[in-house]
């Protein structure tokens, strides 16, 4: 196995071996919008086996054209699937989505620092999600499922730009029939069809349902909404300790030795891409970085 | 099912509010309750009411000659709808629709300004509170504005 797979710290465990993705096939291709899509891979002897921690991305490799990072976005107590939610940005992201089914795919990981999910345990947690930032944190939602009685109250909000752009719609349906689980979702814009919220993510905040002494939010999607996410939940009374965010910025070698994804003084890659929002909340307002 | 005053008294919006200033607000509101698909007023309208919504759903809506209505932001339980009462000449300036049944607290502009202006001190607490609100929905519609979800594939 090339994969740095027992979530130790990578920086005792580097060979040149770390470096070499490990073929896998895709199984199977579902469009989520017009510009996303979700990839099911399988090794390619058919034996997956690939333990992840929610929080934690793979490197993908298209051969003759790159490597992306892109979060592990499946159940982590079903470690034979291993799936991805990738939008359509530039040449890798794209070049991805031309493959077909039976086409193979370089992985390398699972990498980096998973959501504290085990620390959050007998508290209140809430989860907001912007775009594609709601991948990252599926795995979250899928523990809180399986670990359901561990936790207090869940609210999940989730804000897409409109309704299409809508990723998971199913799971998103079976959720909201959920009697344990508050989900709000809320679009930018929409027309007189949608019978959803229309407001910006961060308007929820306010409304949903948590004791703020006792709370735990993750949050994920472009860095501004993040930002003033933020900034709601402690208008909410939550301490920064108890907020994370994951934050992203271009990244090469994925185990924290090339430096190409520096932060000031952190590498995304290794020490991230899960944060204390209390740690970076002064940086994600630079303009320098 | 609490009554007016102590509803008010409990919202959000007025937390911290002396007695006697909610006393002289209940003298201004009344129940109201609207059904899905009915418009709460059309922009245009005289702005002589502003609301609590105490359980159901509005969309606020902005009308595009041959191209229908576009929501650009919808209010629900706990949520308090309207500053234009405020604001001279007391004009709405979007459509209200009803998405669900709608239960709401709806506060007479007119009788409530002419009690700000006979009790500045509930007029200046009043204007503390809206130009709270007005700063929220502010942000909100600047985050909107700047399309933070852009689809770089056009
Ligand atoms: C830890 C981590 C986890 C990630 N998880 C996911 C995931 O689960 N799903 C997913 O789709 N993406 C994810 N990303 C983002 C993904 O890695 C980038 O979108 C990808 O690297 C872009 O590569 P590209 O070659 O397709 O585009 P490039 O050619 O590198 O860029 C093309 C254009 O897209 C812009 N762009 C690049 N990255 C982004 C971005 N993240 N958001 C918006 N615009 C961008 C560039 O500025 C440029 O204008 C993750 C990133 C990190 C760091």
């Amino acid at each position: 196995m090339t994969h740095l797979s027992n979530n130790k710290p990578v920086d005792t465990q580097i060979t040149n071996a770390a470096f070499i993705p490990e073929m896998f096939v895709i199984k199977k291709i579902r469009k989520e919008t017009e510009d996303t899509f979700t990839i099911e891979l399988a090794a390619e002897n058919g034996e997956t086996s690939f333990e992840f921690l929610p929080g934690q991305f793979n490197m993908l490799y298209v051969h003759g054209c790159g490597e992306v990072p892109i979060s592990i976005c499946g159940d982590p107590n079903r470690p034979n699937k291993l799936f991805h939610t990738i939008r359509m940005v530039g040449d890798v992201t794209r070049a991805i989505r031309r493959l077909k089914v039976g086409d193979m795919l370089g992985v390398r990981g699972p990498y980096g620092k998973e959501w504290p999910i085990e620390k959050a345990e007998g508290k209140d947690i809430v989860i907001v999600a912007g775009g594609i930032g709601l991948a990252p944190l599926r795995p979250v939602v899928y523990h809180i499922l399986n670990n359901r009685e561990k936790y207090k109250r869940i609210s999940i909000l989730y804000g897409t730009r409109m309704p299409s752009d809508i990723i998971f719609n199913k799971e998103l349906e079976s959720l909201r029939g959920r009697f344990d689980i508050d989900l709000y979702v809320t679009v930018d814009r929409a027309d007189q069809k949608w019978m959803g919220n229309v407001g910006v993510v961060t308007t929820l905040i306010k409304n949903s349902n948590f004791d703020p002494e006792n709370t735990t939010a993750f949050l994920c999607g472009p860095e501004i909404m993040m930002r003033y996410t933020a900034i709601a939940c402690q208008q909410q009374g939550l301490a920064p300790e108890n907020i994370f965010v994951s934050l992203e910025r271009n990244m090469k070698c994925g185990v924290g030795l090339c430096g190409h994804c520096q932060y000031t003084g952190k590498i995304i890659c290794k020490d991230g891409p899960v944060f204390n929002y209390d740690t970076v909340k002064d940086l994600i307002k630079k303009r320098e970085i | 099912m609490k009554n007016l005053e102590s509803y008010l008294a409990d919202h959000p919006f007025l937390k911290g509010m002396g007695k006697k200033h909610i006393e002289l607000i209940v003298g201004c509101a009344k129940n109201v309750r609207i059904n899905p698909g009915e418009y709460l007023f059309h922009e245009g309208d005289e702005a002589d009411l502003f609301y609590f919504i105490r359980d159901g759903k509005l969309a606020m809506e902005v009308f595009r000659p041959q191209k229908g209505s576009i929501v650009f932001n919808t209010l629900g339980n706990n949520d308090v709808l309207g500053w234009s009462w405020l604001v001279a000449p007391y004009i709405r300036h979007f459509d209200c629709r009803a998405m669900d049944v709608t239960r709401a607290i709806a506060l007479d502009g007119n009788c409530l300004r002419k009690k700000c202006d006979e009790d500045h001190e509930l007029g200046y607490d009043i204007m503390k509170r809206f130009v709270n609100l007005m700063e929220d929905e502010l942000m909100a519609l600047r985050l909107q504005l700047l399309d933070i979800y852009d689809t770089p594939i056009k």
